[in-house]
């Protein structure tokens, strides 16, 4: 009898304990799932791939998943092909020119604001800097993508070629004025072959340019305010810029150094002396430069009203996607991710590991209280210029339908330009009358 | 009458048959299927709207002058992609027919660039001719040569058509050869008993070569209009301005970079149509002055 009742009990133990472990396995087993797409090539989507896993190390309910889905335009491909088949991420990342496209989705991705009064997680966007929440935000002030990885042109200048050049190498150029003269300096006294380049031709001479100077790239707030806006891009000052870029091309001082990021190359090598690129160059340089270099803001034509403003941002944002078989949980575990990676101690390490510029008003806080600007001189050059004013209608980002075909565009027509195919004014008319037929198009196939 | 072969089991052929047939429909009809049908449709990427507009994509691009200077770069740059490492093959394949030291070392050397991926090819394209940092891109503007292919369309244009051509010399080589060493000894010493060199090559080579040429003729194409996209890609991205943007180039840019589902399903229907009626073409009237 007693032998039977103890035989029971082990058997009772048994059962529980297999009770418990399978409980244990079912609980790592039963994390939501959060399927997240990415286009960062290395070394920053192993970054990127980190902070998914730094997340998921913090907490044990929910696993996100990053998986690199090629570069930005191959991933938006990839998830519109999922969404399409009823399977789309979780959250996508998406180029800050895909916006509209992505914003005119409207049933196929749920805006951030939503999310996060559906879950109950507090997202602030007040949090963040003005030129990034409002890149990102509808008109009054909802979030619809969540800000990451941030990024805003400045002028890389090379200090050994200006020292040989007889020029200051702590007073670097402020307007175009003086950057024209220098780089004709340094190009005539033999200090570098090129004395002025810029990568992303589109990006840095007629977004930012468009920013900095507070003149429209577009009308209707630069398409903020409807998918009706036109490309204001033929405007005198515009013409003036594209001209004088002409000009010093002609004279052997400007290098056309190919589109989007092909001229990168260009500054590091000590080819050219005076660069206009990302501030994400940042670790390449401190890397590839042999040469004493410095950072600053970008230039602006002396007597424009009301110039410098703020310059605005590229990079990318995260995208929420819906999809027929999404649970409430599932969003709710997005949201928490978000809220995770706007913690000024997430956002701050971002900073500092790749170079992108913080987004949060208590990440820069944090990035400055460890010191990280003192042994980085230049590094808060980006943000400084990001928030040098608070951002007009023309400086808070744009919002135009098919951008990335217009950057393209604008391209085509500066090279045609500077091949002497056209003039300046002709290629901005061009531009102007291509990129409409762009946006009449998005119009049209996003009609309600 | 035609001799037919009589099947006694009526279901068995169309078996054996299925693999095959399966893969042509999963694999060529589908997407092709696919294609028409979103080539008289204007919709949004995510495919929220849709629109039917009859031919309208159609008109949009065959008015487009854009579209009309894309043709003409894929005219010179298949013509030159075909005929470059034909010729190229088949000086090689030649010289490597014949008796010398090293014949073997000469022949593997000469196949090695096949076996290079097209965007590796044109990486290492870049390396040489690319003007700052590419070793014969930096001489020519050395010796005064104004080489910039970011700036000048005709020399990007030539530097696609090179890199796209030298991938393609190997596999050209390699058919010539084969097609060369076919040829009967016996015929060729014959006519070297009265004929020169030139002679020969001309009135009893090439036109016994004449099949393999007419293959080639047929890949090249193919590949000229398919297979050079990743050159293209990574030398120049189809520019500068359009100057190296073929119809297949517009195609990928159009539908996947620029999300016009409608308009570059058109522009494939267009492609397939002109290389099904090239090749027609290429069968009955070149296949006909071919001695097999």
């Amino acid at each position: 009898m007693k032998r039977t009742f103890r035989s029971k009990w082990l058997l009772a133990a048994g059962i529980s304990f297999l009770v418990a472990t399978s409980l244990a396995s079912a609980e790592a087993q039963q994390r939501v799932q959060v399927e997240f797409w990415h286009g960062l090539t290395q070394p920053l989507g192993g970054i990127l791939e980190k902070v998914a896993a730094d997340f998921n190390a913090s907490q044990t309910k929910y696993q996100v998943n990053a998986t690199f889905k090629g570069q930005y335009p191959e991933t938006m491909m990839a998830a519109i092909a999922a969404f399409r088949a009823g399977n789309a991420p979780h959250i996508v990342q998406m180029f800050e020119v895909g916006t509209a496209t992505m914003m005119a989705a409207r049933t196929a991705i749920k805006p951030v604001s939503e999310l996060a009064k559906e879950t109950g997680v507090s997202i602030d966007p007040k949090n963040y800097v003005g030129g990034v929440r409002g890149y990102y935000s509808t008109t009054d002030g909802r979030l619809v993508s969540m800000p990451f990885n941030s990024s805003t042109p400045v002028t890389w200048y090379n200090k050994d070629a200006f020292k040989k050049a007889g020029l200051d190498p702590e007073k670097p150029p402020r307007t175009w004025e003086e950057t024209w003269a220098a780089a004709r300096k340094i190009v005539e006294t033999k200090a570098a072959s090129c004395g002025y380049t810029m990568a992303w031709p589109t990006w840095t001479q007629y977004e930012n340019f468009s920013a900095i100077h507070n003149v429209p790239l577009a009308t209707k707030a630069n398409g903020m305010n409807g998918m009706d806006a036109e490309l204001k891009i033929n405007s005198p000052l515009h013409v003036k810029h594209l001209q004088a870029m002409m000009t010093l091309q002609k004279e052997g001082v400007f290098k056309y150094g190919g589109r989007d990021g092909k001229a990168d190359a260009l500054f590091p090598s000590g080819e050219c002396a005076i660069f206009h690129g990302s501030s994400g160059m940042r670790a390449r340089i401190i890397r590839e430069a042999k040469f004493q270099w410095g950072v600053t803001m970008l230039p602006y034509y002396k007597g424009t009203s009301n110039a410098p403003k703020n310059s605005i941002i590229g990079g990318a944002s995260f995208w929420v996607m819906t999809g027929p078989k999404r649970t409430a949980e599932e969003y709710k575990a997005v949201a928490e991710f978000f809220s995770y990676i706007s913690r000024p101690e997430v956002d701050a390490k971002w900073h500092m590991d790749t170079g992108y510029v913080p987004i949060t008003l208590n990440g820069i806080a944090l990035a400055s209280g460890q010191g990280y600007y003192i042994k980085n001189p230049g590094a808060d050059i980006p943000f400084r210029q990001l928030t040098l004013t608070e951002p007009t209608e023309n400086s808070m980002g744009l919002r135009l339908g098919n951008m990335p075909e217009i950057r393209v565009i604008i391209q085509e027509e500066m090279e045609k330009a500077f091949q002497g195919q056209q003039t300046a004014k002709e290629a901005l008319d061009n531009a102007v009358k291509r990129g409409n037929v762009v946006l009449r198009n998005f119009e049209r196939t996003n009609r309600q | 009458m035609r001799r037919r072969v009589i099947f006694p089991n009526k279901v068995l052929p169309y078996l054996l048959l299925a693999p095959q047939l399966a893969i042509t429909v999963v694999f060529f009809f589908w997407p092709a299927g696919q294609a028409i049908y979103y080539s008289v449709l204007l919709q949004d990427p995510f495919g929220l709207h849709t629109e039917f507009v009859w031919l309208e994509n159609f008109r949009i691009i065959l008015t487009d002058p854009l579209y009309l200077g894309s043709v003409q770069v894929t005219v010179i740059f298949s013509t030159a992609v075909a005929a470059l490492p034909m010729g190229a093959a088949l000086l090689f394949a030649v010289m490597a027919d014949r008796k010398i030291r090293g014949t073997h070392v000469y022949r593997m050397l000469l196949m090695w660039p096949y076996a290079v991926a097209p965007a590796v090819a044109a990486s290492l394209w870049l390396f040489i001719f690319h003007p700052d940092i590419g070793v014969i891109g930096r001489w020519l503007n050395d010796v005064g040569m104004h080489w910039d292919y970011k700036l000048s369309g005709n020399q990007a244009l030539l530097l696609v058509i090179l890199a796209a051509s030298w991938k393609q010399v190997s596999y050209n080589f390699l058919f010539f050869l084969a097609g060369l060493q076919a040829i009967p000894r016996s015929v060729i010493e014959a006519a070297s008993m009265d004929a020169g060199l030139g002679r020969t090559f001309w009135s009893i080579i090439f036109p016994l070569l004449s099949p393999m040429t007419f293959f080639l003729l047929v890949v090249n194409m193919v590949y000229a209009f398919f297979d050079t996209f990743g050159v293209i890609y990574a030398l120049t991205g189809g520019g500068p301005a359009k100057a190296t943007e073929t119809l297949i180039y517009k195609v990928y840019t159009d539908g996947v970079m620029n999300l016009d589902l409608g308009g570059s399903s058109a522009q494939s229907v267009i492609l397939m149509v002109v290389v099904i009626g090239l090749t027609a073409l290429q069968f009955r009237f070149i296949e006909r002055k071919v001695h097999y």
